[in-house]
């Protein structure tokens, strides 16, 4: 039998940080406000006191440089987890993400490893300004070299965070900053799945919702209100935006025909194309009904008033639904 | 920080204490990531030299448009002391280098050096000096070369002919080896375009690189 414990995404990132950081004394926790308040959303709470101040410091106010600071530990055998504190503080870091964490191992044949692992709390839904609520997912799947994932629940938010930092590659870990406080069970001794699998969260028979991160929890709503309509929506989470696991989608929209993607960011060269690009591809002769997308505007995240209706909720998807199955 | 970390610097056994140095030009500096890495390594007490040779011209930017104050002065509202030495000046720069290494190594924190030079040639075979700067400037550089001024140190020490020759011949040697290498060198194979993007095995790659070798195969040899 397996030990289960009730834990909030914030708690078992923490304890699956904790756990990462107990195993192996090469991994490091830095970034802004991250040792004696435990990062803003508390996430590394109480690691300072077990681990003490060279195992995880505060940085001054400068995402590149905290980036940098992780490329060159890295070098030296450590393997650093980086808070960057919101999601729309990382694009200070852009250039040593994009052109020198993700290339290092590319550019020196192998001889370099980069198991740095960013944390980015992302994501809009929590009554912020802009800089605090986006979603950049799409900035960083467009480079090769890096893996990107998102839990959407408790028990991948600890597996995840250890899969993460066990990785030779550099993997930001998207964290769904509004769900921080979703509690669920999580299962403290066998990891789910590995860490770049997709998960089929709900059998459907009618329309396969692909989602991740945050919009996983509306997607199960939508199927939830569906059902009770009599439609059967299947939820695919599909956990990890780069690589994407296409086998778990394909086997699902050959099966249900038609597929609707959701995310919060803008839907304009987003993960939504991507994947909308290759079902067209791959299951081009199953589809009942054109991929319909769902995601937030073409435009910067708006005033916190207008978030709910920016935002895609229940409603949004099934008004997608809805359209999928007129075809 | 990873060589403090580790537990190498201040030990007071010079084999073992380690100290990093950092070579950027004067075109570099005016990066932001340069002021980040300066706060860094002050706020670390980080045992790193930086190391800026200003040989005053970036392509086309002349220093003056890149800085209004000296760049030995840059570290200083960061928390890194720095100092001016001529870059020429073959031995100034040995004598600083090893001095600031060495105090890193001990536990003094970081430090900047400014080496103080000339481009005397062009940037790259594209760009033009002729468009920017007058070949009078270019003619009292050539005349403080360092390469003139240590031979002319070494000659007033009593070094003869014979040295320099067998310099002169052992340069030559080398560099008609690298070339020859270089020229021997063959194509990289197609694989090292996927190969070390990623350490851990990646499904995109994998498949890109099975199509691309099919591809090749049946479009047959092009070269």
């Amino acid at each position: 039998m397996s030990n289960y414990q009730e834990l909030p995404i914030a708690k078992a990132l923490n304890a699956g940080l904790e756990k990462a950081m107990a195993a192996n004394e090469k991994v490091l926790m830095f970034g802004e406000d991250v040792a004696e308040l435990g990062g803003v959303f508390r996430v590394t709470e109480g690691l300072l006191a077990k681990f003490g101040e060279k195992r995880i410091f505060n940085t001054p106010i400068a995402e590149s440089g905290i980036v940098g600071t992780a490329i060159g530990l890295a070098m030296r055998g450590y393997r650093p987890v980086v808070e960057i504190q919101f999601d729309g503080f990382v694009f200070p870091a852009f250039n040593q993400i994009t052109s020198q964490l993700a290339r290092l191992t590319y550019r020196s044949e192998g001889f370099l490893q980069m198991p740095v692992v960013i944390r980015i709390p992302y994501g809009g839904g929590i009554g912020a300004v802009e800089h605090h609520s986006e979603s950049p997912e799409a900035y960083f799947a467009h480079t090769p070299g890096l893996r990107i994932v998102t839990p959407s629940n408790p028990n991948d938010a600890y597996w995840m965070m250890q899969q993460a930092i066990e990785s030779p590659d550099p993997v930001i870990i998207l964290e769904p900053k509004r769900r921080y406080w979703q509690k669920g069970p999580v299962n403290l001794d066998t990891p789910p799945l590995p860490l770049h699998n997709a998960r089929l969260m709900r059998e459907g028979t009618q329309v396969t919702l692909i989602a991740y991160g945050p919009m996983v929890t509306a997607a199960l709503q939508a199927a939830e209100i569906g059902a009770e309509e009599g439609v059967s929506i299947e939820v695919i989470d599909i956990r990890s935006l780069s690589p994407i696991d296409y086998p778990t989608i394909m086997a699902s929209v050959r099966k249900t025909g038609r597929a609707v993607i959701v995310h919060e960011a803008p839907t304009n060269v987003s993960i939504s194309s991507e994947i909308a690009a290759r079902i067209s591809n791959e299951a081009f002769y199953n589809l009942e009904a054109p991929v319909i997308r769902v995601g937030g505007f073409d435009t910067p995240y708006p005033p916190a008033k207008l978030e709910e209706i920016y935002l895609p909720d229940a409603d949004r998807i099934l008004e997608a639904v809805d359209r999928s199955l007129a075809y | 920080m990873g060589v403090k970390l580790d537990g190498k610097v201040g030990t007071g056994d010079m084999e073992e204490d380690l100290a990093v140095i950092s070579y950027m030009g004067d075109g570099a500096t005016a990066e932001g990531d340069v002021s980040e890495s300066l706060l860094f390594a002050a706020v670390n007490e980080a045992p790193i030299v930086f190391f800026i040779q200003n040989n005053q011209w970036a392509i086309s930017s002349h220093i003056d448009s890149q800085t209004k104050a000296p760049l030995y002065t840059r570290g200083e509202g960061f928390g890194v002391p720095g100092m001016r030495i001529d870059g020429n000046d073959v031995l100034a720069c040995y004598a600083a280098t090893k001095f600031h290494m060495d105090q890193a190594r001990q536990g003094q924190g970081p430090f900047l050096l400014e080496a103080l030079t000339y481009r005397i040639g062009a940037h790259t075979t594209s760009d033009d000096p002729s468009k920017y700067r007058e070949e009078k400037e270019v003619d009292e550089w050539k005349a403080k070369d360092p390469i003139i001024r240590f031979e002319a140190f070494l000659r007033r020490q009593g070094v003869t002919d014979d040295f320099f020759e067998e310099v002169a011949a052992a340069g030559d040697e080398l560099a008609k080896e690298i070339r020859e290498q270089t020229f021997a060198l063959k194509n990289p194979p197609l694989e090292n375009i996927f190969n070390h993007v990623y350490s851990d095995q990646h499904p995109e790659i994998d498949m890109q690189r099975a199509w691309l070798e099919a591809y090749e195969a049946q479009m047959g040899d092009h070269e």
